[in-house]
């Protein structure tokens, strides 16, 4: 079956993840993308401190970070905006990001199956070769989750598995 | 030695990311705090729903504030180094005030491993859960 849907485009896509709610909120900004990986940039930000008396960022910062660029990873690789639930996440810190610096997350779809998507990614805060953080996590893909029995639609779709947080 | 001993309430000053996502503190179960966030656009993924970073947020400050709980009622007051953080989504953070808790599961004198649950209705259907294990290095 043919469609003329447009393939879905994170640069287009992220005018307006980057707008709303919790990513527009921590000012996520789209920088770069490849056929299945995303890159996106978490800002420096003065509220964002995990402790008092040091200006280094906050890890969950960094996992909203990932999270959203393990989202757009899948989009892009699928090239189609399905609804996906993230099943799990898991982030290892390797270092603090520097004092005032954005962090940069990269991340690659690099498996899908009919119901899952597997991601990896790295986030840093200038030299990739010097990664802050690495990332692991597998998405559900919603309408096609076998636990569910049918397709849901709309903006209940997620109500029983998953996060569907993009 | 801490000055912070025998004051429960010291330990629970959330960091400046907790108070900008809108955490705040519930209450105790035993010493442990338990934090909570109302719905609001700051933590809103999906429309209508959480966002899996929001999530994961609420349970990485809760389960820094259980191990600060403990470790004050010990007397100690490390530096606390995130080594991994492993979220499970269970089910869609809805419109709804959210809560978390965490556990120590083991506490070392170099490292500690908890375990945080997030609730919304019902204490007894999480909507996820973390694993944390975090450093802790003693101050110069």
């Amino acid at each position: 079956m043919s469609s003329p849907k447009a393939r879905f485009d994170p640069a287009e896509a992220s005018k307006f993840f980057t707008k709303h709610g919790h990513s527009g909120w921590l000012g996520l900004r789209y920088r770069d993308h490849g056929e299945n990986w995303v890159e996106l940039e978490l800002p420096w930000r003065e509220d964002l401190l995990g402790e008092e008396d040091r200006a280094v960022l906050a890890s969950g910062p960094i996992v909203s970070l990932m999270d959203m660029a393990s989202g757009m990873s899948i989009w892009t690789t699928e090239g189609d905006f399905t609804p996906i639930a993230t099943l799990d996440l898991r982030v290892d810190y390797q270092r603090p990001a520097k004092e005032r610096a954005a962090v940069i997350g990269r991340v690659e779809c690099y498996r899908t199956t009919k119901s899952a998507a597997f991601v990896r990614g790295i986030a840093h805060d200038g030299d990739p070769e010097d990664p802050v953080a690495h990332v692991a996590g597998v998405f559900m893909t919603i309408g096609r989750d076998p636990r569910q029995g049918k397709v849901p639609m709309g903006k209940d779709a997620a109500s029983s598995a998953g996060t569907g947080d993009e | 030695m801490s000055d912070t001993q025998d004051d429960p309430a010291a330990a629970l000053v959330l960091p400046p990311y907790a108070r900008a996502l809108g955490v705040s503190l519930h209450g105790l179960e035993g010493e442990l705090p338990v934090l909570t966030v109302g719905f609001s656009s700051v933590i809103e993924g999906r429309p209508g729903a959480f966002h899996g970073g929001a999530t994961a947020g609420l349970l990485e400050n809760a389960g820094y504030a259980a191990l600060r709980a403990v470790l004050v009622r010990e007397g100690r007051n490390p530096q606390l180094k995130p080594v991994n953080i492993t979220v499970q989504f269970l089910a869609a953070g809805k419109q709804k005030q959210t809560y978390a808790v965490g556990r120590i599961t083991r506490l070392g004198r170099r490292n500690a491993n908890i375990a945080v649950e997030a609730w919304q209705d019902d204490r007894e259907r999480p909507i996820a859960t973390a694993i944390l294990n975090i450093l802790m290095a003693e101050r110069d």
